[in-house]
């Protein structure tokens, strides 16, 4: 048999609990909109600009859960022993959200930015390691588009989501240190730590609840999706053997 | 005698198509098998599978006591492949490419001046790759697995491209090998010319091959 | 054959490929000076900015002959089939991944040296204290060739090579940049303490990811 034992299921979450999530996600994302409009209140120093906070520290959050799970799905891919497809489908999965929500953080990033600080984009450790992110997310994918076998393209994407892993921290080390050795670094760090209690707080929080059932219930979705392809594929190798051995025989 | 290969139903893919879709091969220490078959037929994907170099996907294969479904590697420094390539670098001489599969495969240098010089190599020993012609390159690659020293040797297609100086050198290397302990799978279109060195013949139809017959060698070399 | 002859050996397969082709002498390192050069076109040199910039121009420089670099180092290794050779060689992994490596950093050393030269006189700049200078530099082209083999042999087999590599190396090196840059220009301002921190963040990159190039390399070399 194939080096990788074959998932038979095609989905992560039974169809039942995936249609309640999206329900529930699709809620909360709607509290969210409304607690973020109106429901909290306007922040004095940075008016209603702050409230995008709402929306980018959530995709900022899930930008590097998205991350970690792409990681942690590599991991269990190329060691031996829990070794199977479903792993490398969710590292796939988890790749193309992820590149969609740290493109999301980017922009809303920006966009709080020019009011606040005066500029569309600042040199802080975060927001250069978070374009530096996209930018290897843009490489997995780029590699996971490659016509390969399946065998072939999961070990070359693991590896490569791994090493982005382990490059990430790198990058946010150096570029903190080399913002904080040059004094400009904190006037923006004061800045993006704005205090926030109550209503803002929870806001902020439910945010990042409201963003993860997003996250959570479109893995699903399209770990379903690369399961039917695969499964199709599968089912046209078989096929093609068949056909093989059948003009053998005549 | 003891087994070097041995397939039950293997199965190969390249991409999604089954090349192999079930083949069954024994060969035994100084046999030397031939395969035949259409263009198609799966002969260069099934020494390509020998060697190693693509997956098995279904079934049993064993080489050299290594299990290909679970280590494709391990047989690889005892065995050699003459492939449609040379292996070869373009810039280095045919002296130069030769040392380094000998020292490569852990072997001593002076193989890789025995295999010049039995290939009739010598006198192209500083000729750079790019410059070498058809019928230099498949010596060459002869030679090359020949550094090597190995116990399987996998032919594919060798005569092709060979003058008939060439071609004794070849058919040397081909009837000496058992007398070297060397076991020979040769795949070859030139069926009359192949079965007068071989010992046994695979027939292979659409990726899938059964127990052959065996023939008897002609008796044209001199044990030394 | 132990580890350190092995990576002897490959590296010196290709040392010897470059000594033969001389591309590096020829095209990459004319690459280097002809970019310095448009970078004095595009900076404007009476404005002073180029003598503030040039550790961060040179480096840049070296990342982008590091992409032909890793380029070449493969392409050798595309023909005749070679990639195939080097897998059924019997060389391990860590071996080859070793000997490639040596091989493009040597050949980014000479490069350095070069575009070191180039900067200093050329755009008027005064290297001080040599010391962490030189460990910086020695520490960011291990870390430079490193990854570069690491994802050259990622790509090996992928016919758009060519335009992925520079898209997956680039990021990842990114802190190469800025660590070797900021040593630079301590070196240059005459304040050695500031560049040592740099240094030991490149020799930890160069650490690290030899030792991830060391375990990937065969797996990946296998799937290319």
């Amino acid at each position: 048999m194939s080096e990788t034992p074959n998932d038979t299921s095609t989905r992560l979450l039974k169809p039942s609990v995936s249609r309640v999530l999206g329900w529930v996600a699709l809620v909360s994302m709607i509290v969210l909109v409304l607690f973020g409009l109106w429901g909290a209140p306007k922040d004095e120093v940075q008016g209603d600009a702050q409230r995008l906070m709402y929306l980018h520290v959530p995709a900022a959050w899930i930008a590097y859960l998205a991350f970690g799970v792409t990681a942690l799905g590599s991991a269990l891919w190329l060691w031996p022993r829990t070794r199977a497809t479903v792993w490398d489908r969710i590292a796939g999965a988890s790749a193309e959200l992820g590149v969609i929500f740290t493109a999301l953080t980017l922009v809303l990033g920006s966009l709080w930015g020019r009011p606040v600080w005066g500029v569309w984009w600042a040199w802080d450790a975060r927001l250069v390691t978070t374009a530096v992110l996209f930018f290897l997310y843009l490489g997995y994918l780029a590699l996971r588009r490659i016509p390969a076998s399946p065998e072939a393209r999961a070990k070359r994407c693991a590896i490569a989501a791994l090493i982005a892993f382990v490059d990430v921290p790198i990058v946010h080390f150096s570029v903190n240190w080399w913002r904080t050795l040059h004094q400009q670094g904190t006037v923006f760090n004061e800045r993006l730590d704005a205090k926030i209690h109550g209503v803002m707080a929870f806001t902020l929080w439910f945010g990042v609840l409201a963003f993860t059932l997003v996250f959570g219930y479109l893995l699903d979705k399209r770990y379903h999706l690369l399961a039917l392809d695969e499964d199709r594929e599968e089912r046209e190798v078989q096929q093609a053997i068949a056909e093989r051995v059948g003009a053998a025989a005549s | 005698m003891p087994a070097v290969v041995r397939c039950r139903s293997a199965v190969c893919l390249l991409g999604r198509f089954p090349a192999l879709a079930g083949v069954d091969l024994d060969a035994s220490t100084g046999e030397i098998v031939l395969l035949t078959g259409a263009n198609g037929a799966g002969k260069t994907t099934l020494l390509r599978l020998l060697a190693g170099l693509v997956p098995l996907y279904s079934g049993e294969a064993v080489v050299l006591d290594h299990d290909l479904a679970v280590d494709r590697k391990g047989a690889r420094r005892d065995l050699a492949l003459v492939g449609h390539e040379t292996f070869c670098y373009d810039d280095l001489t045919v002296r130069e490419n030769l040392r380094f599969a000998a020292r490569a495969a852990a072997r001593d240098v002076v193989e890789a001046d025995a295999a010049l010089e039995r290939l009739g190599l010598t006198r192209q020993a500083d000729v750079v790759h790019r410059r070498l012609s058809m019928g230099q390159r498949r010596r060459l690659a002869v030679a090359v697995a020949l550094s090597r020293d190995p116990r399987l040797l996998l032919l594919d297609e060798p005569h092709a491209g060979l003058d008939a100086e060439g071609r004794e050198f070849l058919d040397d290397v081909v009837s000496t090998a058992p007398s070297e302990h060397r076991t020979v799978l040769i795949a070859s279109h030139e069926l009359e010319h192949a079965r007068e060195l071989a010992t046994r013949e695979v027939v292979l139809t659409a990726g899938q091959a059964h127990l052959g017959p065996i023939l008897e060698p002609e008796p044209h070399w001199e044990a030394s | 054959m132990n580890l350190w002859q092995e990576v002897r050996l490959v590296a010196g397969k290709d040392l010897r490929i470059e000594g033969r082709s001389r591309v590096t002498a020829q095209q990459i390192v004319p690459f280097g000076l002809i970019v310095l050069l448009l970078f004095a076109f595009a900076l404007d040199p009476d404005r002073g900015i180029l003598k503030r910039v040039a550790p961060g121009l040179f480096w840049v420089t070296v990342l982008l002959a590091a992409l032909l670099a890793v380029s070449r180092s493969f392409a050798i290794e595309a023909d005749n089939g070679a990639r195939d050779g080097l897998r059924l060689s019997g060389l391990d992994g860590p071996a080859l991944f070793l000997g490639k490596a040596a091989a493009i950093a040597v050949q980014l050393l000479a490069l350095e040296v070069v575009l070191a030269a180039t900067v200093v006189l050329v755009y008027g700049i005064e290297l001080n204290t040599l010391l962490p200078l030189v460990l910086a530099t020695l520490a960011a082209t291990v870390g430079v060739a490193a990854t570069g083999t690491l994802y050259g042999v990622l790509a090996a087999g992928v016919r758009v090579r060519e335009t992925l590599v520079p898209v997956l190396l680039l990021p990842v090196v990114a802190p190469v940049l800025l660590g070797a840059t900021r040593a630079w220009e301590a070196a240059i301002d005459g304040i050695p303490s500031d560049a040592w921190p740099w240094v030991a963040l490149l020799a930890v990159f160069a650490l690290l990811f030899t030792a991830i190039g060391m375990l990937a390399f065969g797996p990946l070399l296998e799937e290319s």
